[in-house]
């Protein structure tokens, strides 16, 4: 039997706090708070452990290690004070999958509208995947994708049958 | 002539293993093939001409064509879930095994007793069922009708689910050329070589299209292209992939067929592709024309091209002694290979007056008989056709002379395959010289920028010759719409147009007749190109004699439209994966899976599962529903409420916000408190409600319905972002962040305090409508005191991660209460004996908050509010709106949910005028009896009166206007 076109994993221990405030005047704040680079539309940066991606024009998302989230929003939400800004909590909100294999890219086609040729190394893309809202970026050896928390069951069905052995997009 | 095997050719057949036989199956008889064979090219190898019957005179059809256009050679094709009806002999592979069974004939294809329908064929003209089964009326319902469905439909519906598996899979793509041909792929390089992305689809699984058979020399051309085209890293090939329809945006779908050829692999059978186009380029080919003339349905009368693709492509004769029939040269082609391959040309009949391209000299050097100026008169055979009578193009049909064969091989001309370009709006021209619709290159479909997004090349921009010999000359194209041209009546009747349909010259001109001028209603009233190939072959002849029929050219005339697919798309391949389990996504709270061991019977709301009830050993859902609002009503109970929204809006204007999303005041909310709210859309009707808390200064959570919550953030956030930009206030959907648990019950209190915790749960601490935080049982948790039971009742909402252990830690510690879980049902109940209005029983999209009696929840001070201009319109102060009331059933029947209260007199339909209806009815465990509530008109001032509901079984059931609230009127219960 041929091997699945990719590893699908759910991805637990991870923190989420969203952030919601007028980038230009509070982006120094928030960089210094979260402890990242405040990302470019569309991208998201990382030092490995944090990321900081960009949601919306006046969105981020802060995902960090579960333990360090009550502190993260504890820095972010004093960063803020006097800003007219929102510091939530949404860890338990998300489910976190990781699709890592060489054929990681044909797993993420199957299910999103999303050009992943014209994404660049360092996006996060707010998409689908086949019927609920998911967002994807790539990490080393494929893509991480966050939805919700309530689909999380049919997210894992729904990659793990777009993984299915053998269903490589390649031409054949 | 009787037809004479060996039907295989000993020699030829570019795709065929002749070292491979494959066994199959045909209605019972066990037959062999080869490999590299389609259906057809199967059945014919073993003398099978006949393959069918036609839908409606149930006549022999034997194959027409070779390829998607066929209209005649479908099959059942497999058993149990993998059956599948019409499926195209012409397009199929023939696999070990295969089980093929003919369509519309019983008891068998040979002897079909339906066939009687083509002697009875003068009754049946065009549009004969409307004219026929008028009278007397309810015959059509019940007796035409019915039996009509049974007589027609080709094929069987599957009855078992589809076994295999399907996908789909999204491409972005510069450039896509569609048809893998000689056209195509020199479009693909020279896209390739202007750079971008290409990606090549090829319906067929061999590449070239028809060059290599109809090209001396051409295979090597395709290879060299193919060659080339692999070695550009920029340029994608995929074949078995069917282009199945172009939309707007460059938005294309194709089949890809990946397992079609062996279910048993284990991957998707076929893969449906979503792709966006920079830019498609057709290169879709063409599709000859038949030519009508007497007869030309009877098995064994062919196109001349797919003549020519069974000899070339699969080594077999469709018949040993062959008569050409043509208006062109190109034809011309079918009877050289012929006589390469060692079959006898009998002759060549050319409508045309004089032939002296270089095809048919090449012919007449063959010694071949080639009579100019003329056409068949009528092929003779039932079965299969045994002999033509040959007659002079321009008379009308006497026969001078008959010549015996077993297959015409006829070409009427080529029609360039337009249905992608036409799918999204391109316009056709038509080509007079060439007597073919051909693209219009100056009105192509259009991109967004307003420019061209699609062209096409090769046959399908009418260049026919692309894929020809070009050192040949060909000589000019002679229309010719009806053999011969001036035929009778009796033979025009005999003229097939659509063999699957039935849709004769004679039907089409009928309908001319009868007033059928615009072609779109021609094609529905004759069923002209209505059949599972779309009027591939048909359609051009059809419009043409429509056109001859009206007396105007046939541009006048037009096409109907082409709309997609191009060829028939399974349903499987539609919803792919969306099947089974992952149908829908199926959203599950934390305390999903408890509900499910514990037995939840489960409702949908909206994509959520929320238990209805829990139905323990020996009871039914009403029974569980009864136990639960007792237990709650008794002790103490707990609700899974995690699907309600929750929306954060925070800011140093959220308090005005809120003002305006609802109808009453949350600006003046203190921190700590709740309040009720309701909102309204800008037309006054009441859209959402739930209770609002302050958390601090700037901040409030805002509840809404379970199916509300993603609503109505984005109505929070279209007023934000589109008409109050300036107003500084964020919000956050934090629906799915909580578990929320709603612990209701006279023991709600006793339970809580049972349980670990900080939060003070007095009521002077924390009294009715109030919230406070802390920790629950070692959890962080936000307890609010609200209900919705009319109980002392709290909701505590916690981090969703530990959702279900807070559930857990409240059952055990309940036990000796007596704690249960309760369900949708019952919180519905519970609400109703309070009078409490739902959203989406009470509301329906018509009612404002005033109609509910809930003008205690609207502001009067407030300057506005969304909704509140509307409400002060006249239509909605009016006092004869319906008004909400509570309902007393009179004989102790539960009154069903949505009946109507009569009024006096009847509508201008003869209908009873109605004075009000029930928008919740249930029997409540706790009174102990039905309660309802209505809305009634003029209800408030209406208490004590009686309202009639009658049923539909005649009997009328009455009812007293009463208070909605019908438990605990003055709240005592809730504020405990």
């Amino acid at each position: 039997m041929a091997e699945a076109l990719a590893q699908v994993a759910r991805v637990e221990g991870l923190g989420m706090v969203t952030i919601r405030a007028d980038l230009a005047r509070a982006g120094d704040a928030i960089a210094e708070a979260a402890g990242l680079a405040l990302p470019e539309a569309t991208r998201i940066v990382t030092d490995g452990s944090r990321s900081l991606g960009w949601m919306s024009p006046d969105e981020l998302l802060l995902i960090l290690p579960a333990p360090e989230t009550a502190e993260a929003v504890a820095a972010l939400t004093g960063a803020l004070a006097g800003e007219h800004a929102l510091v939530a909590d949404v860890s338990d909100a998300r489910a976190v999958f990781d699709v890592l294999g060489c054929d990681a890219d044909d797993v993420i086609a199957k299910l999103s509208p999303a050009d992943l040729a014209a994404l660049p190394e360092d996006g996060l893309r707010r998409s689908r995947a086949a019927q609920t809202a998911a967002a994807f970026w790539r990490i080393a050896g494929g893509w991480r994708l966050i939805g919700f928390r309530s689909t999380a069951d049919y997210l894992d069905l729904v990659l793990h049958n777009a993984a299915l052995p053998g269903s490589q997009l390649a031409p054949r | 002539m009787t037809r004479t095997p060996p039907f295989r050719l000993p020699k030829g057949g570019r795709l065929i293993d002749r070292a491979f036989q494959v066994p199959f199956r045909f209605d019972g008889r066990h037959l062999r093939g080869l490999a590299g064979d389609t259906l057809a090219s199967a059945m014919l190898a073993n003398g099978q001409m006949m393959m069918g019957r036609s839908f409606k005179y149930h006549r022999p059809r034997g194959p027409v064509a070779s390829g998607a256009e066929e209209p005649n050679a479908l099959f059942g094709l497999g058993q149990g879930g993998r059956f599948e009806p019409n499926q195209r002999a012409t397009t199929t592979r023939l696999l070990p095994g295969m089980v093929l069974r003919s369509q519309n004939c019983w008891p068998s294809l040979d002897a079909d007793i339906g066939e009687i329908n083509t002697w009875l064929a003068p009754m049946l003209p065009a549009g004969f069922y409307y004219k026929t089964f008028i009278h007397p009326r309810p015959f059509w319902k019940h007796l035409f009708e019915p039996v009509i469905r049974r007589s027609a439909g080709l094929g069987r519906a599957p009855v078992d689910a589809d076994p295999d598996r399907y996908e789909q899979a999204y491409a972005h793509v510069d450039t896509v050329v569609v048809g893998g041909g000689i056209a195509g792929l020199a479009a693909a390089r020279e896209a390739a070589e202007a750079g971008g992305s290409v990606l090549v689809l090829e319906q067929d699984r061999v590449w070239g299209g028809r060059t290599p058979v109809d090209h001396r020399g051409g295979q090597g051309v395709i290879d060299d292209l193919l060659a080339d085209l692999r070695g550009r890293p920029n340029v994608t090939l995929r074949r078995d992939t069917m282009a199945t329809g172009l939309y707007d945006h460059g938005y294309l779908l194709a089949r890809e067929a990946l397992a079609d050829h062996d279910p048993n692999l284990g991957i998707p059978r076929q893969r449906l592709w979503r792709i966006r186009a920079g830019r498609v380029i057709t290169a879709t080919g063409a599709l000859e024309r038949p030519l009508s003339f007497a007869c030309n349905d009877v098995p064994g009368v062919m196109l001349a091209s797919a003549v020519r693709d069974f000899i070339v492509d699969h080594g077999v004769a469709p018949g040993r002694r062959i008569v050409l029939v043509t208006n062109n040269d190109d034809a011309y082609r079918t009877a050289l290979i012929a006589a390469d391959a060692g079959l006898e040309v009998a002759a060549i009949l050319d409508a045309r007056a004089e032939a002296e391209g270089d095809l048919p000299q090449a012919a007449r050097a063959r010694n071949i008989r080639v009579l100019t100026g003329t056409g068949i008169a009528k092929v003779k055979g039932s079965r299969h056709v045994e002999g033509v009578a040959i007659c002079d193009q321009s008379g009308e049909g006497k026969p001078n002379g008959g010549i015996d064969c077993d297959v015409v091989a006829m070409s009427g001309g080529w029609s360039p395959v337009v249905h992608l370009y036409s799918h999204c709006g391109g316009k056709l021209i038509w080509d007079e010289a060439q007597a073919m619709f051909r693209p219009d290159p100056d009105r192509p479909p259009l991109g967004a920028d307003g420019r061209g997004n699609v062209s096409a090349v090769g046959a399908a921009n009418g260049d026919l010759r692309c894929a020809a010999d070009l050192e040949r000359a060909e000589g000019a194209t002679q229309p010719v719409w009806c053999m011969p041209a001036q035929a009778p009546y009796k033979l025009r009747a005999k003229m097939w147009l659509d063999y699957q349909n039935d849709v004769k010259v004679s039907d089409v001109e009928l309908a001319a007749r009868e007033g059928y001028a615009s072609v779109e209603h021609a094609k529905r009233y004759t069923t002209l190109g209505m059949a599972t190939d779309q009027g591939k072959v048909s359609n051009i002849n059809g419009l043409a004699v429509l056109s001859t029929a009206l007396d105007q050219p046939i541009p006048q005339t037009g096409t109907t439209t082409f709309r997609p697919p191009y060829t028939p798309l399974t349903l499987a391949t539609i919803a792919a994966d969306a099947r089974g389990e992952a149908f829908q996504p199926l959203r599950k709270t934390p305390m999903h899976d408890w509900h499910r061991g514990h037995g939840a019977s489960f409702e949908p709301v909206g994509q959520w599962r929320r238990p209805y009830c829990y139905p323990r050993a020996g009871e039914d859902r009403h029974a569980a529903v009864t136990r639960e609002i007792l237990a709650v009503r008794g002790g103490v109970g707990t609700l899974d409420a995690s699907t309600l929204g929750k929306i954060l809006v925070k800011g140093p204007d959220a308090g005005r916000f809120l003002d305006m999303m609802y109808t009453g005041v949350m600006s003046s909310l203190p921190v700590g408190k709740c309040r009720y709210g309701l909102m309204c859309n800008e037309n006054g009707f009441l859209m959402d409600d739930g209770v609002v808390a302050r958390l601090s200064d700037d901040t409030w959570l805002c509840h809404t319905t379970t199916g509300g919550a993603d609503r109505i953030h984005g109505h929070m956030e279209d007023w934000l972002q589109c008409e109050w930009w300036n107003w500084q206030v964020y919000t956050a959907n934090l629906t799915e962040q909580y578990a929320q648990i709603a612990v209701a019950g006279p023991k709600a209190r006793e339970l809580l305090e049972r349980l670990p915790g900080s939060i003070d749960l007095s009521p002077q601490a924390l009294p009715f409508m109030q919230w406070a935080e802390g920790d629950i049982a070692g959890i962080r948790a936000r307890l609010y005191r609200i209900s919705f039971s009319g109980e002392l009742s709290y909701e505590i909402a916690v981090p969703a991660g530990c959702g279900l252990q807070l559930w857990e830690r409240l059952h055990e510690a309940g036990r000796d209460l007596g704690i249960t879980a309760y369900g949708t049902e019952a919180m519905h109940v519970m609400r109703a004996e309070k009078g409490f209005i739902m959203i989406g029983d009470e509301t329906d999209g018509t009612i404002i908050p005033q109609d509910l009696g809930l003008h205690w929840a609207i502001s009067k001070k407030k300057p506005d509010y969304i909704g509140k201009r509307a409400q002060s319109r006249s239509h909605m102060t009016d006092g004869s709106r319906w008004q909400l009331v509570g309902l007393e059933s009179l004989d102790g029947r539960v009154i069903p949910d949505g009946a109507l209260a009569v009024d006096a007199g009847r509508n201008d339909n003869g209908q009873r005028k109605t004075q009000g209806r029930v928008t919740s009815s249930y029997f409540s465990p706790t009174m102990n009896k039905p309660i309802a509530m209505a809305l009634v008109r003029h209800g408030t001032g209406r208490l004590g009166q009686e309202l009639e509901f009658p049923m539909p079984s005649g009997e009328v059931l009455k009812a007293r206007i009463v208070d909605p609230v019908f438990y605990d009127k003055e709240g005592s219960r809730l504020n405990g």
